[in-house]
């Protein structure tokens, strides 16, 4: 006897755009999707009488982008990015600066801080992108606790301390609704974007770089291109956290931006991005009620992390797709 | 004077550190990020033989928490990256988590304050080329030494050492003359971590055994090694007496909270002008893509 696995013949039918002929077959399309984002958007008023998980559903989603964006680079650009913590504290700190230094609003610093955040940690990482992909997980790895020594040391950027005084968003619909919106704008986009041409190139990086080099694509570019937009998502996580606390600190490079995400992309399925989604909604909340043990909840990360990878790699969402569309059965060899 | 002398010493402590790291890359390609961890969980152990079971030899006690180290380094690859050999986005996320288990795991388990100190070997203090040096850096200066010459012995003179070199050259054919490429990475995996404890018993007598100490060690590690060319030995000694008399000239003339710039800026400017390190000739069209 074996298992064989054969796609549901409602995927087949609905793979084709002129096979659609059903209320159903279009629910079956739709469906994952609508679900996701009516999902989201009715979160707040989910938990309108719990305030406090309101708040959670604010870094719940801030930890989705920074996942996003690890997964996005890890399985699509083929670089390891061991601290993803660089992204959020350069993204906050440069909101601060634009918000409390240089007085420009709100809505004005976030995206701001974003760009030019992205474009100062694609310069900084731009050393090891002609390299291969361990320099780069090395130098990650570096940066966080580099920039943390860093401004303990100058005393720059209010020092230990931080910089206090950063605006916060007028009422807490904004707030939940700002990062909720970005994170389903920045999903989509990126699933477009990994299917034009620029994601198929990337994606040929990962899978086999000498023979993009060999036809006549500069890695490197394409290397840039995938850090910026991974630095972006970072980015803007991490101006959202400095406006969100009104407050930019070292501990903007804590290790738990560089690990939640890593083991939510493990979690919720790496190379599927909605995965990486759904790992973050698993994941925060569960530290939340963990919150408890202290450090010991990185420990309870890591063994998570590392039980997937090892005994089930392909994660949730993989999991899930290949229940929607297949159905098992066991037939005689 | 004083600048030679401790140059000498700091870069002597920074290529002990490195060399368990280099091993284990030089011959199963597995970065490991776990090294750092490994480090201070040696440190612990031996504290912890020392302090739990008074009357336990502080040699015996070194013994007994380098080899659980090492154990534990030859469990970490027997168990979880054999799984996922190859698989380089797998290996390193894997390894780091492992570390990162390690690190946070005691720092929860209460390895924070000045509390845990490993004695000094000797006490005292001697007059070398005009400079006071305790006995404690001599020791580590004569141990790093010893460490080069014995290593340089094995791999050159051991059966085990030659299949060693073999796997690290050309991993397919040292696997048609009969080397078992898991077996070699298996013991890759316990001499780099006995290494990470050595350096981790020799050095820690001359500060506190904290979870900090364990990212900082990592990142030097990770530095000299890039520097050297990642997986190059001979690199490794090179490259930490380039970082280690940095690191003095900048303590000594700017302020010692560069040192970690230091590493930084010599890794940048090694991947800008030579990527595959200062002797990373071997696999030099590998590193570039």
């Amino acid at each position: 006897m074996r298992k064989e696995r054969i796609d549901r013949g409602l995927k087949v039918r609905t793979q084709g755009i002129y096979a659609i002929t059903s209320a159903r077959e279009i629910l079956y399309l739709m469906g994952p999707r609508i679900l996701l984002i009516a999902g989201l958007l009715a979160l707040p008023f989910v938990f309108e009488l719990a305030p406090y998980w309101k708040k959670v559903i604010n870094i719940m989603c801030a930890y989705a982008l920074l996942a996003l964006s690890f997964d996005f680079l890890a399985n699509y650009v083929g670089l390891v990015c061991l601290g993803g913590a660089f992204f959020t504290g350069v993204g906050g700190y440069f909101a601060a600066i634009f918000n409390v230094e240089l007085g420009i609003p709100i809505w004005l610093s976030m995206p701001l801080a974003t760009i030019v955040g992205a474009g100062f940690c694609t310069l900084c990482l731009l050393p090891c992108l002609p390299l291969r992909g361990v320099y780069f997980a090395i130098v990650t790895l570096m940066y966080p606790l580099l920039f943390t020594r860093i401004i303990e040391a100058l005393n720059i950027l209010g020092g230990t301390n931080g910089m206090t005084g950063v605006a916060p968003f007028p009422n807490a619909y904004f707030e939940n609704y700002t990062i909720i919106v970005v994170v389903l704008i920045f999903l989509f986009a990126m699933r477009r974007f990994v299917n034009e041409d620029a994601g198929l190139v990337l994606r040929a990086v990962k899978d086999n770089d000498q023979s993009v080099r060999a036809s006549g694509i500069s890695v490197t570019r394409m290397r840039i291109i995938g850090v910026f937009i991974a630095a972006l998502l970072g980015c803007f996580a991490g101006a959202y956290i400095a406006h969100l606390y009104m407050w930019a600190g070292i501990s903007l490079f804590a290790l738990d931006f560089s690990i939640i995400p890593i083991a939510a992309v493990v979690i919720g399925g790496g190379g599927t991005l909605v995965g990486a989604l759904i790992g973050a909604f698993i994941l925060v909340p569960l530290s939340e009620i963990l919150r408890a043990f202290g450090t010991f909840r990185i420990v309870i990360y890591c063994a998570i992390l590392t039980g997937f990878i090892v005994f089930k790699s392909e994660g949730i969402m993989i999991y899930l797709q290949r229940k929607y569309h297949q159905f098992e059965r066991w037939v005689k060899v | 004077m004083e600048l030679l002398v401790y140059g000498i010493i700091n870069s002597i402590t920074l290529s002990l550190i490195s060399l368990g790291f280099t091993l284990v890359y030089s011959i199963s390609r597995v970065p490991n990020f776990a090294h750092g961890a490994l480090y201070v969980a040696s440190g612990y152990l031996t504290w912890l033989f020392l302090n739990e079971f008074l009357g336990i030899p502080y040699l015996l006690a070194i013994l007994a928490g380098v080899i659980i180290t090492s154990l534990v380094g030859a469990a970490i690859y027997q168990f979880i990256l054999v799984r996922i050999r190859g698989m380089e986005i797998s290996e390193i996320i894997a390894t780091y988590a492992i570390g990162l288990a390690i690190l946070e795991g005691l720092r929860w388990g209460g390895l924070r304050g000045g509390t845990f100190v490993l004695p000094t070997f000797f006490a005292g203090s001697i007059n070398v080329l005009g400079v006071s040096v305790d006995y404690q850096r001599l020791i580590i200066v004569g141990a790093g030494m010893l460490t080069f010459v014995i290593l340089y012995m094995f791999t050159r003179f051991t059966k085990v050492g030659l299949a060693f070199r073999g796997i690290a050259q050309d991993e397919r054919a040292a696997m048609m003359l009969g080397i078992n490429s898991d077996m070699t990475a298996v013991l890759s995996l316990a001499i780099g971590s006995a290494l990470a404890g050595l350096a981790a018993v020799l050095l820690l007598p001359l500060g506190n055994i904290v979870v900090e100490g364990g990212y900082n060690v990592l990142v030097f590690a990770v530095a000299v090694c890039v520097i050297g060319g990642l997986g190059s030995w001979g690199g490794v000694i090179v490259a930490s007496f380039i970082i280690g008399f940095a690191q003095i000239l900048t303590e000594y003339f700017i302020s010692a909270h560069y040192q970690m710039v230091v590493a930084l800026l010599a890794i940048i400017i090694t991947l800008l002008v030579k990527p595959s390190g200062i002797f990373g000739k071997q696999k030099e069209l590998e590193e570039r893509v």
